[in-house]
Formats: structure tokens, sequence, C-alpha cells
């Protein structure tokens, strides 16, 4: 006889998600976000140098979560995806 | 169920596979029996007579509730009446069965006409008045005298322990709405749940059916009402969700309104629970019960109250944890990315010990009634950390030492931005109220104790941690700056106290708080409603 149990998920199948395929070339806008940890800004300083210095027709754009501890607010994260064609988020400490 | 109502309709084999269903058009007799009640065996040399004098007229079904029973009936009694099988219980079920026997008198389609239960001999009288009254056919000779006057049924089986709870989660009324999954016969149920993911690492209770439903059963919520979307998924935790979790952990029934009440504090904004969660400092609630649930499920508050050994503690703070990792999806190595994290990440709840306290309990303090029950979720990053102190007489010594602990919490440094729980000992409890210290007192003697000057604050060459220079601008801090006495807590409320333990020992508890505030997590309490 089977034993029958209870499902304690929420029942949604994990969808696998694809990563987007990568580019042959940077261009357009990037978006460098600070979460908002400590010394976060340090290192997307620095890569805001470093593009300057390599492709200086790419435009940066900087964004700031309100705070680390908390998924970044809706209107944010339209923001960033209508106005760049990259992003790089920065963890730090 | 009152006379003239509509029975359900069935259809049930009798022991030789012939196959009836009620109604079926002729005036009906139901007499619903199992073999191992004596008023059963009384009552059925009586339903014979019935069948053998009103059968031309009447349809007499005798329903028998376990096969083996059924067959046995029929040899002892060498019976005419045809024995259909309800060993699986589902009609009786539908009946709303509590005793047998259970006899029900139909007109042709089905209606009740007359029914009773167990034996009372006026009963049969006027039951075979009625059926020869219908039938036109004479009331047949009956030694009544060797009959007692009333005899008193026995328990239907659909209604014994275990059986009930089957039938219910079967039946289509059920309240079970989550997905079924069938463990197969030859796996084993616990490896299963394993390989799926869905423990903590520890075994868990498979949670069946029967016991879902008996856990649903501990609140008067209903089982689809969804209680909270628990992140990251936002998922939505349904009673009935939460309840299969806390099967899983080992909760009893009577905890389910503290584990509910517990998954709603948990998941609003100002707890914030997924990035307690998911930060790298290894955060996990910590669940206080305040009020008279605390004895109605018997939370341990007093000796071992934060160890192992105390079902409600151990079980309503796992239930919890296995509501986020399952319902929620937050796991080890997904969003839940601690370094290290901690034991507490398992299960932490226990009770405050209100009674042994002169001041306010936690929950009355923050605006609660004193009989309301409440739960209280801290969000604890690290201890419990031991103030060992068995040396000091006066309020002003011990209050002392807790408050050096305290200030180690997470570093001697770290000022303002944090919350700490502290779990107050009864003996130094004693200690500190001897001369009539008030709760805010002891916070506020807490408070002077742990003032530093700036000066002692500034991150140097022995730890980078600490007040930066650069705050003070290129001229720096001046000496009036640094003579500046800066607080441990910001104030007296982010030090949330709460007494528990034996009565026999002086150690004190402190629990490390995370980043508290609208960008981290506040405490928050809530009453259980049942």
């Amino acid at each position: 006889m089977t034993m029958k149990i209870l499902d304690p998920t929420d029942e949604r199948k994990p969808i696998k998600r694809e990563l987007t395929s990568r580019p042959e070339h940077i261009s357009g806008v990037v978006g460098l976000l600070d979460i908002s940890k400590p010394r976060g800004n340090v290192l997307l300083n620095r890569l805001e140098q470093l593009f300057d210095e390599r492709l200086p027709g790419v435009e940066i754009r900087r964004y700031t979560k309100p705070t680390f501890t908390k998924p970044a607010p809706e209107d944010l994260r339209r923001k960033i995806s209508e106005e760049c064609g990259f992003v790089i988020e920065a963890l730090a400490d | 169920m009152s006379t003239k109502t509509r029975l359900p309709s069935f259809s049930l084999h009798d022991m030789q596979g012939g196959n009836y269903d009620f109604p079926n058009g002729k005036t009906s007799l139901l007499c619903f029996v199992k073999e191992d009640c004596p008023t059963c065996q009384l009552s059925l040399p009586l339903i014979e007579i019935i069948q053998k004098t009103f059968s031309s007229v009447v349809e007499v079904l005798l329903i028998g509730q376990d096969h083996a029973g059924n067959i046995s009936m029929i040899e002892t009694h060498q019976l005419a009446t045809s024995l259909l099988n309800d060993d699986a219980l589902k009609v009786s079920f539908e009946y709303d069965l509590d005793t047998v026997p259970t006899i029900f008198l139909t007109d042709s389609v089905g209606n009740a006409l007359m029914q009773f239960i167990g034996f009372g001999k006026q009963d049969w009288i006027d039951l075979i008045q009625k059926l020869s009254d219908i039938t036109g056919i004479p009331v047949p000779a009956i030694q009544w005298d060797s009959y007692p006057e009333s005899h008193p049924g026995c328990g239907s089986r659909s209604v014994e322990p275990g059986i009930a709870e089957r039938l219910e989660a079967e039946s289509s009324g059920s309240p079970l709405r989550a997905r079924q999954i069938d463990i197969a016969t030859h796996d084993d149920v616990h490896e299963f749940l394993f390989d799926q993911g869905l423990t903590d690492g520890l075994p868990v209770i498979p949670p069946t059916p029967e016991r879902v439903l008996r856990m649903i059963k501990g609140s008067h919520r209903d089982a689809q009402e969804i209680v909270a979307d628990i992140p990251p998924n936002l998922a939505p935790a349904t009673v009935e969700k939460i309840a299969i979790n806390a099967v899983m952990a080992g909760c009893k029934p009577d905890y389910l309104p503290v584990v509910i009440t517990a998954v709603e504090a948990m998941c609003t904004d100002e707890f914030n629970i997924h990035g307690v969660s998911a930060t790298t400092m290894g955060g996990t609630p910590a669940v206080i019960i305040n009020g008279p649930i605390r004895e109605k499920i018997e939370m341990n508050s007093g000796l071992g109250a934060l160890g192992a050994g105390h079902r409600a503690n151990a079980t309503i703070g796992r239930a919890i944890r296995l509501v986020l990792r399952n319902i929620g999806g937050a796991k080890t190595g997904g969003t839940e990315r601690s370094t290290l994290a901690s034991p507490s990440k398992y299960t932490l709840a226990f009770a405050e010990r209100e009674e042994r306290s002169p001041w306010e309990p936690y929950h009355v303090q923050h605006g609660f009634d004193q009989t309301e029950s409440v739960v209280t979720l801290f969000a604890v990053t690290g201890g419990p950390s031991l103030v060992v102190d068995q040396n000091s007489r006066t309020p002003e010594q011990i209050t002392g030492s807790i408050a050096m602990v305290m200030e180690s919490i997470p570093h001697p440094r770290a000022r303002g931005d944090q919350d700490i729980l502290l779990v107050l000992c009864p003996e130094h409890l004693d200690t500190i109220t001897k001369h009539g210290w008030s709760k805010q007192n002891f916070l506020d003697e807490i408070q002077k104790a742990t003032l530093k000057p700036l000066r002692n604050l500034l991150a140097d060459e022995h730890s980078g941690v600490g007040a930066s220079l650069a705050e003070f601008g290129k001229k720096g801090p001046d000496e009036k700056d640094l003579e500046r006495l800066v607080p441990k807590f910001a104030s007296t409320s982010n030090i949330h106290l709460v007494v528990a333990g034996s009565d026999a020992g002086k150690f004190t508890s402190v629990f490390q708080g995370w980043a508290t505030g609208p960008r981290g997590s506040m405490v928050v309490s809530r009453k259980i409603e049942g």
C-alpha cells in the first residue's frame, strides 16, 4: 500500500532560467548599481574609471538601492531596465 | 439527522458481490451494525424477523462495518437479510454515524421516516407497527419479554481515532487542497523527504492527510485562508500549508495558532524575514511567547528554557523555519547565505517566566493585556552569550556585569544601530530587584554603564571597527568631540528584556540582533487569535 503525504511546498515547479547570451562588444549605457553596502562605492568608482579609460564611448549611469537588506524597489528596477543595456551590481564590505 | 430529511444515496456490495443501490424505489430499512457490538447482536434477530415478514414490500439492508465481522455475523445468525459491506466506512461516514446500531426507515425515494440508535424495545415495537401500517401486513408475533427495555449502542467504527480523520481527508467535503504525493510501497518515506530537500537536515514527521487534518483543527481559521506571502518566492502560505509544515516539525494541533501568528509576524515589512534569512551575518527569528497560552501548550520558560527537551519550544521554532524553507523557498546556499549561521536556525522558541518576575511581562510592557497571548519575534544573529556572574550582590554590580557583556556584542566599539535580547535569569533578577528597582530603572542603568567617550570608540591600529576620524572632516575631532559620551544603544527600547530560566544559577543570556530600524529588522509582537 502506498503512503500519501501532502506537498509542503508552494507547488511551483522551478523554471530553469537561461542566462541572456553575452554580446561581443559593450556599447550604449552601462548601469552601475550600488546596493548601499559599505565600500560598494569604492568598487564602482574604480570600475567607472576603468570604463572611461578603456571604453570612452560607453555612457555610465549610477544607481543606488535604498538598502542592501531588501530587494531593489520595483521603480528602480524598471528605470534601470529602460535606461541601460548592461548593469553591474556591486557587492562589497 | 432529523426525520423527513433526504438520506445520502449510496451503492454497496453484499458479501457475495451483489450490488445494491439506495434508494431503489422501495420502502427501505437501513440498519448499520458492527460485529463486536453486543447491542447490534441483540438487534439482529429482530431485523431478521422484519426481513421475513415484510421483504415482499420493504427492502431491508444490513450494513456491516468490517469484513471479517460481517462474515461472522452471517454465520452466527444464519442471516437471510442482505449484509452490505461498508468495510471502507465511506457510507457510515457519509451518514455521520456516531453509534451502532443506527436504524433508518425511509420512503421509496430515500426520505427518512423514522430513525433511532442503540436498542430501545419501544423503538422496535413502534417501527414494526409502522411497517405494518405502511404495508398492510400484520405485526408478527415476537417474544418481547426476552428483550431488555433498552441497551446503549457502541461507537461506530467511522468515528474511531485515526479512522475518522482518514475518512474526512478522503471525503468530498475535505478541507485539504494541497497536492498529494504518493510514496511507493518500496520507498522509504523519510529518505524520500530528505531526497526532495524538504527537511532541515533532521528527520520530519511525514505529513499524511490524517495528521494534517488533525493539525488544521487546532486553529479556528479556514484551511484555505492565506496567512502571509512567504519570501523569497512570495508564495502564499495557507493555513493548510502551514499545518503541513507544522506536522513535519512535530507540532501538536494546539500549537498551530502560535505557529500561524509567528508566520504572520515574520512576514511583516517591519520584521523583514527576507533580509534576516539572506544576510551573510546569519539571522533567524527567536520566537518569544507571553500570556496564558504558555501553560496551555506547556511552553518551557524555566529550567533549560533555551535548550532541548520540550516539544512546544522545539517544534514551534522549527515549524516556522520549515515554512520559510518549504513554502518560501529559502534554502541554504540559495537565498539563505549565512557565512556560518548558527544552531538557532533549526529552532529557537521559548516563553517568558512571567510569574517569577515582579516586573510587568514583555507583552504588557508593549501595550498588550496580561490576559492576552502574544508572539514576539526578534531577529537573532548570535548568542546566547552567557553573563557568568556568581559574585555580585548589589543591583549596581550585577547591572555592571550584564552591561559589560552587552557592550561586547557584537563588538565593544559598535554603537547605536542594533537591538539586543536579554534573557534575565531569576537569581540575577532577584539581586537587581531587591531594593525595588523597576525594569526601566535597570535599563537606564545599563545605558549609563555602557556610555563611553568617543575617544575609546575610534577605529585604530588594534581594530578597524569603530568610529572613523574621516567622519570629522579634515580637521578631525576636537577635544570636546573626543570626550562626548556615546551610548551603546540608541535607546532603552532597543533592549528587549524577558525573564526565563530556573531558580538556581546565576547565568543570564544575551542574544545579538541584526541591523534594526526600517533598513533592517524590527521586533514584532502579535496577539495570538486562535
